[in-house]
């Protein structure tokens, strides 16, 4: 039999304003092996976890409750506590009575009932707990950062700062993401190409750093500090330790009929290309699907161009295995799509652009070499109308519910320097609100509207539709309480971001959780933003969250400090609470290896004593060090073979009963 | 049916002399006419007993687990839907493909000896198949009936004539291999309000005496110890001491083959009580086609079932309600 202490946990009036503590203090008394209980102000300080401490060393306790906040607060806490006056702290069982109960109840008498009931199933299960002690394992010390733009090299530059390597795997043929495709920055306007170009060059230079470009993460198994990746190297049909980057068999190339990516599809690239002239690495890659040769088999001009000899039409993807300690995710974002947003005539009309359009308009390596002419005529607009919230705080399906954050201050941006470089144009700004809550944000607004008289007016835009070569913007001014007609000659529409589409399937290969608009979600959303809820998986930049560039670059600095946190040591203590199989109840029918999502199962054949019937049976063997105790195999087995120590189905049936009595 | 049960013992006793397998499983009469059992013969003589007839509907496949672990090779006569069992155990690693021979035998569907009592037929002695009738000898005469007008209810909703596994078949008169509807039971439930759905499993499941004979046919149920017979489990108990339990150990049950059921039928057979326990698995395999696609278990032995797999674009709890599910 235990000998239990159950202590209640006041948290100020958090619990105690809708909990009678004294009254489960009380009803405690009356259960199973609970020899002690106290209530207190406080149980997480000091002088509360003294109180958990006198009592396991005065009345001998070997199980404890406590009935306080979340154990996602406080168990480590707890468990701590009883671990220093020696006992085993998996004899520690939290009962939730602040967000499972006294937060969400506000009638004391149903507070205080469910509060006994939670900490009578909590009794129950300490009843049947058994000492469990945690195993070790080594951690390798590299980290994988998954994105290779500002946030991925951030991160990669920081943690290789600090000594240990970092393997960049990035999807496109070069780093930089979207950053590279930028004009200016706010609030400052300097050159964004000026500050992430440097950064791309170090992180290329680093010998602590390897970049996998053109290339994905396929599937990654393992745990904390023991990481397997599988990183599939797309083809770039060039050899990569020949080609010097001189762009010879990009001006050679007869096929350049290809939208180019990095100018937002307005202009074209040929079939091999260079993606821009500060690429890193500096590589050509072939598109096989605009490529002469890969579609007639005949051309071939680039090979015969290269010097260095190092197009290879026969290259193959290929895949590379790789070990890590930690894992962080830096997809980063995209400009949602403008095809359900019929009223502003995006696929239509050339002339009403994206903002990432315009930005490459404005740059000086873009589509105009930096001149500001609409698509349509490349003639000079004089009249632009700019529409805000585009799919962002929107109710529709199509639109996102959440705020695209950087949208106010990139407007802003455009519609300076717009009137800066060119004087005689008119720049009116549609929004919702404006906000611009940063350092030196506001100043830049205001700069905009009282310095550059760009017309910002309150209201939505209901429609653009062409008009004599011209867009009729139709929209209402709230403030004045009118509705407006505007026929400019340019539109742009600052569209809603949303995470890259490859976030979805890395937070499923991850394993960690991801919201209803595929922002991969942190671990907690004040104290832990840049850890994910599975252990050695982190979190940098916009797949989080809408983020500008200053936050991006916080962000992922601080995941790498996490990384480094991880890498310094060279063990991590395990989870003991993992699967263990019951052999002699073992069918060997494979349902838990198919189940475990951390290939911790595996079978082996072994002579098993069933009450004195010696055979060789097929059973499940867990690895314990792989193990994350997620208990998947443990409701997938038939028979009731599989169990997880700490949680045993005879702990949670127990649980249920108390609950149910 | 005839012939084809002469060509069988034929062969089996071939097999047996040439020493390919050192015996055989098949069926032999019974206690009466209608009641052919599983057996499995060690002499060529022994097959004299071999019956193949229109109530040789138990599954063998179910025995094999013990039988295919012993020394040398044995025979086995599966019908179509017996070899959708043979598959599952094989991918479940509860039998050893190699230790068995699999004659694919030849089925036209197998008869109810309860329908024929039921339209009238007291008495019965013995059973002769034609193919298209069935006449049953009786103690006061014979009675002929159209045969698909007494087939069991697992051969009304045969799934098809196509042997899944085999070493050799035994086909003397092709069938039509189109499967039937077998869900029209479960529309007919799914139809029902939650009150009345409620009402009929309740009448249902309380006739059940707790024989566990569904449990002991079942090819899926082939645990080495049962949750059921397991004291540590918490649900194990010989009898049902209150409803509550007999109704769950049903519905246990049919979670516990959820996905691995290849829909043979056998508990709904061979239940005393004629509960309609197909049902319950039929529901399963329903929502497991629309939820996850279409799949059959035991169709093939290695490919995942639903339940037990894992993929980037499995279906997300919204997508269940859309496709009809509960929210």
């Amino acid at each position: 039999m235990q000998r239990i202490g159950v202590f209640i946990c006041w948290c100020g009036s958090n619990i105690a304003a809708t909990v009678d503590v004294k009254k489960v203090a009380a009803a405690a008394l009356n259960e199973p092996g609970v020899v002690f209980s106290a209530d207190y102000q406080y149980m997480c300080s000091a002088s509360g976890q003294g109180l958990v401490k006198d009592a396991i060393r005065e009345k001998g306790l070997t199980g404890v409750v406590v009935c306080s906040c979340s154990p996602r607060m406080h168990e480590a806490t707890f468990r701590k506590a009883a671990e220093s006056c020696g006992l085993n702290p998996y004899m520690v069982e939290i009962a939730n009575i602040r967000e499972h109960c006294s937060w969400i109840h506000k009638d004391v008498a149903e507070g205080t009932e469910k509060a006994v009931i939670l900490m009578r199933a909590a009794v129950a299960k300490v009843n049947l707990n058994q000492s469990l002690v945690a195993g070790k394992s080594d951690v390798v010390k590299r980290a994988l950062v998954i994105g290779g733009g500002i946030a991925g090299i951030q991160t990669a530059l920081d943690i290789a700062e600090a000594g240990y390597e970092v393997d960049i795997v990035e999807k496109k043929p070069t780093i930089g993401g979207k950053m590279a495709q930028l004009d200016k920055t706010f609030p400052t306007l300097d050159c964004s190409a000026c500050i992430l170009t440097p950064k791309m060059v170090d992180a290329a230079a680093h010998d602590k750093i390897k970049i996998y470009s053109y290339s994905e993460v396929e599937s990654v198994s393992g745990f904390v500090g023991n990481f397997t990746a599988k990183i599939r190297k797309k083809a770039r049909f060039v050899k990569e330790d020949l080609c010097t980057g001189c762009g010879l068999c990009t001006e050679k190339c007869p096929s350049r009929k290809t939208p180019n990516e990095f100018n937002e599809g307005m202009n074209t690239r040929s079939a091999i290309y260079i993606p821009f002239a500060q690429a890193v690495p500096k590589y050509a890659v072939i598109d096989p699907a605009a490529c002469l040769h890969f579609k007639t088999g005949k051309c071939g001009l680039c090979e015969r161009t290269c010097d260095a000899k190092a197009v290879d039409y026969n290259q193959k993807d290929e895949t590379i295995e790789r070990k890590y300690g930690a894992i962080v995710v830096a997809t980063g974002y995209n400009v949602i799509k403008l095809d359900n947003f019929g009223e502003y005539g995006y696929t239509e009309n050339p002339d009403v652009i994206t903002s990432l359009e315009l930005e490459r308009i404005m740059n000086a390596a873009g589509p105009t070499g930096g001149a500001l002419l609409r698509p349509s005529d490349k003639t000079h607009p004089q009249k632009i109308v700019f529409v805000q919230c585009v799919g962002s705080r929107g109710q529709r399906p199509c639109d996102k519910p959440y705020c695209s954050k950087i949208c106010c201050m990139y407007t802003a941006k455009h519609a300076m320097l717009i009137r800066e470089k060119y004087p005689d144009t008119e720049v009116y700004v549609f929004y919702i609100d404006v906000r611009t809550p940063g350092k030196n944000f506001e100043e830049f607004y205001r700069r905009a509207v009282e310095q550059y008289g760009v017309h910002y007016v309150k209201g939505q835009v209901g429609k653009v539709a062409e008009n004599a070569g011209k867009l009729r913007v139709y929209g209402s001014d709230l403030l004045m309480n009118e509705q407006i007609v505007i026929d400019a000659d340019l539109v742009v529409l600052a569209a809603a971001i949303e995470p890259d589409e490859s976030a979805k399937k890395i937070a499923t290969m991850l394993t960690t959780g991801i919201d209803t608009n595929n922002f991969l979600t942190e671990a907690h959303p004040k104290l832990r933003p840049v850890e994910s809820a599975t252990a050695g998986i982190f979190l940098s930049g916009v797949c989080q969250g809408p983020k500008d560039i200053p936050e991006t670059v916080s962000q992922a600095s601080a995941a790498a400090v996490k990384v480094i946190g991880l890498l310094a040591k060279d063990q991590i203590t395990c989870n003991p609470c993992v699967a263990r199989s019951d052999e002699l109840l073992c069918n060997g029918c494979s349902s838990c290896e198919k189940v475990c999502p951390y290939g911790a199962i595996t079978y082996i054949d072994k002579e098993v004593n069933d009450h004195g019937k010696r055979e060789v049976r097929r059973i499940a063997s867990v690895n314990e060090a792989v193990c994350q105790g997620c208990g998947a195999c443990t409701v997938a087995c038939p028979s009731g073979a599989m169990d997880l120590k700490g949680f045993t189905n005879k702990q949670i049936m127990a649980e249920v009963d108390a609950i149910c009595r | 049916m005839q012939k084809v049960a002469e060509i069988a013992q034929k062969r089996a006793i071939q097999l047996l002399n040439q020493g390919v397998v050192n015996r055989v499983i098949g069926w032999k009469k019974g206690e009466f006419g209608y009641d052919e059992t599983p057996a499995v013969f060690t002499t060529a003589a022994g097959i004299e007993d071999f019956r193949y007839d229109v109530f040789s509907a138990p599954n063998l496949s179910k025995y094999l687990i013990d039988e295919s672990k012993k020394e040398g090779k044995i025979l086995a006569f599966l019908k179509p839907c017996d070899t959708y069992s043979f598959n599952q155990l094989i991918k479940e690693h509860r039998v050893n493909r190699d230790n068995v021979y699999i004659i694919g035998i030849e089925c036209g569907g197998m008869a109810d000896i309860n329908t024929i009592r039921n339209r009238g037929a007291a008495g019965v002695t013995d059973v002769a198949d034609n193919g298209q009738t069935v006449i049953a000898h009786t103690l006061y005469g014979d009675v002929t009936f159209d045969k698909n007008e007494v087939l069991l209810e697992k051969c009304q909703a045969c799934k098809g004539k196509k042997h899944v596994i085999f070493d050799e078949l035994i086909v003397v008169n092709p069938q039509d291999d189109e499967p039937k509807n077998r869900f029209a039971g479960v529309e007919a439930i799914e139809n029902m309000t939650p009150e009345e759905r409620f009402a009929f499993w309740r009448e249902q499941l309380s006739k059940c005496i707790r024989c566990n004979a569904c449990r002991n046919v079942c090819p899926a149920c082939s645990c080495l110890q049962c949750v059921f017979d397991n004291p540590r489990s918490g649900v194990a108990s010989k009898a049902s001491p209150d409803t509550f339990e007999e109704q769950l150990y049903h519905i246990i049950r049919a979670f516990h083959v959820a996905g691995r059921c290849t829909d043979c039928g056998e508990c709904s057979r061979v239940c005393p009580q004629d509960i309609p326990l197909h049902l319950l698995n039929r529901k399963f395999i329903k929502d497991m086609n629309a939820f996850y696609g279409e799949y059959k278990a035991g169709e093939d032995s290695e490919t995942r079932p639903p339940l037990v797999n894992f993929s980037k674009d499995d279906a997300e709890p919204s997508v269940i309600s859309d496709k009809g599910g509960d929210k």
